[in-house]
């Protein structure tokens, strides 16, 4: 096992990381600008409403992240390059946060338009079952030690879980409609002067993605470089103590 | 294909046999089961008619959280003395290590369900003989894509330190539109209602059954490897 190649390519980040940064940035400052200045108020809700621009493009963002992890765990489990598990944990992790903060968002605009802070509709409760199901994929990661052996297992976990998505998502919907309750559909009430802040909210969170996944694959990159590096000098070590 | 279904046979074999032989853990899980009908009577009773509502909801539970304590061991014995290295050296597909172990969990989560289930039907007073036919065909579904999925997560979980925690928190979540389709066709089922949502219901566990049986089988190999 030679890691010299390895070590040299990993070991500065890539071209394109650093302006996705400042870009992310840009971005979701200007989205925030339009969403508080420039857009209007809703009739019904007021500014309440502006949530939504936050809302619903983290929701887009994490069930993208979530394909993104079903297409690296694909990837890994067809050419066994470790590199596509470095990019499927990546991106598990950044989706697990941008679900996290779908749920606490959703909870927040659903306190004073619903009067509760949780409701069994169906977007919201598969979206907790989503988090919890990729929550169980950090885990299983983070109890085991074989670097290969934890690539190959949670890729499994991340192929599965993708697949469970849209099952979770119709279940529960059917369960919902059969008991006859109806929450107020919030893509109806969405205008087109509204569309315009809801766009810039998302191309900027999909640039905010791109950057923390790259990001936390380059870093992901660099603790494997060090576990390689210290197992190369416990080896040396003891060569030397014999 | 008729060596593999002799392969798969000879797992089943084995697995019924090592667990026919200790009868320990068959016995402890079903005394489980009644324990935890009894703890769901005590958490929702007294109230008879509360607790025929809920009484669907209430079975599937006990299934699933007595169920669960039966896929580990299923590896656990292989670990000890290297059986499991044995078992993948053995030619053939390994696949058939799976459809076996699957088969030998079915037969014994399903022998649970036969003492569970009429258990179940005198503590919560369900019409259980009137509707024998679809109850089961609802529980025989219902199992296999509980055991299929249990079976697979079970082949990771049962060789971590943390075992005890790690299958429930990896197969539950995945396990929720099987136990929404199996509740409600369970209590549709028990109020009579044989055709429209509870046929729905069905058809929901039996595209849940073979969706994961099938992606299940092909994850296996790389599950299993090492």
């Amino acid at each position: 096992m030679s890691n010299g190649g390895l070590l040299a390519e990993a070991h500065r980040q890539p071209h394109w990381l650093a302006p996705t940064g400042w870009l992310a940035l840009v971005a979701v400052v200007a989205a925030q600008v339009t969403g508080f200045l420039i857009s209007r108020p809703d009739r019904v809700m007021g500014n309440l409403q502006k949530i939504m621009y936050v809302h619903v493009p983290s929701a887009w963002v994490a069930m993208l992240g979530f394909f993104l992890v079903f297409v690296a765990s694909m990837l890994y489990l067809w050419r066994r390059d470790l590199k596509y598990d470095r990019l499927a944990a990546s991106a598990t992790e950044v989706s697990v946060l941008f679900t996290g903060l779908t749920l606490a968002l959703g909870s927040i605009w659903g306190r004073p338009t619903w009067g509760i802070w949780w409701t069994w509709d169906p977007r919201l409760t598969s979206t907790a079952i989503m988090l919890l199901i990729y929550v169980g994929y950090l885990a299983l990661r983070s109890f085991t030690e074989d670097e290969e052996r934890r690539a190959r297992w949670s890729a499994a976990v991340g192929v599965l879980g993708f697949l469970n998505v849209p099952i979770v998502y119709f279940s529960v919907k059917w369960w919902r409609t059969l008991h006859q309750v109806q929450t107020v559909d919030v893509t109806g009430t969405i205008g087109s002067s509204y569309a315009i802040s809801l766009i810039i909210n998302s191309l900027a969170f999909m640039v905010l993605f791109a950057w923390l996944v790259g990001l936390r694959t380059h870093v992901a990159g660099l603790e494997r470089q060090r576990e390689a590096w210290l197992e190369e000098q416990a080896l040396t070590g003891s060569e030397a103590n014999v | 294909m008729n060596a593999e279904a002799r392969r798969i046979g000879a797992i089943v074999w084995k697995d019924l046999t090592a667990e026919r032989r200790t009868k320990a853990n068959f016995n402890a899980v079903v005394f489980l089961a009644g324990l935890i009908l009894l703890l769901f009577g005590f958490a929702i009773g007294p109230d008879g008619q509360t607790m025929e509502l809920i009484a669907g909801g209430v079975l599937w539970l006990t299934v699933l959280f007595s169920g669960v304590l039966s896929f580990n061991r299923s590896y656990e014995q292989e670990l000890e003395n290297g059986a499991l290295e044995m078992l993948l050296l053995y030619p053939g597909d390994r696949r058939s290590i799976f459809v076996g172990k699957l088969l030998a969990n079915l037969l014994f989560v399903l022998l649970v369900e036969v003492v569970m289930v009429p258990l179940a039907a005198l503590l919560y007073d369900l019409p259980l003989w009137r509707f024998i036919a679809p109850l089961s065909l609802v529980l025989l579904l219902g199992t296999i894509g509980f055991v299929t999925l249990g079976t697979f997560y079970a082949a990771m979980a049962s060789r971590l330190r943390a075992r005890e925690v790690m299958l429930p928190l990896l197969l539950f979540p995945m396990l929720v539109p099987l136990l929404v389709g199996a509740v409600q066709a369970t209590g549709g089922i028990l109020n009579g209602d044989l055709l429209g949502s509870t046929a729905a219901w069905i058809r929901l566990l039996v595209v849940f059954d073979l969706i994961f049986f099938v992606a299940a089988l092909f994850a296996f190999e790389y599950v299993i490897e090492d």
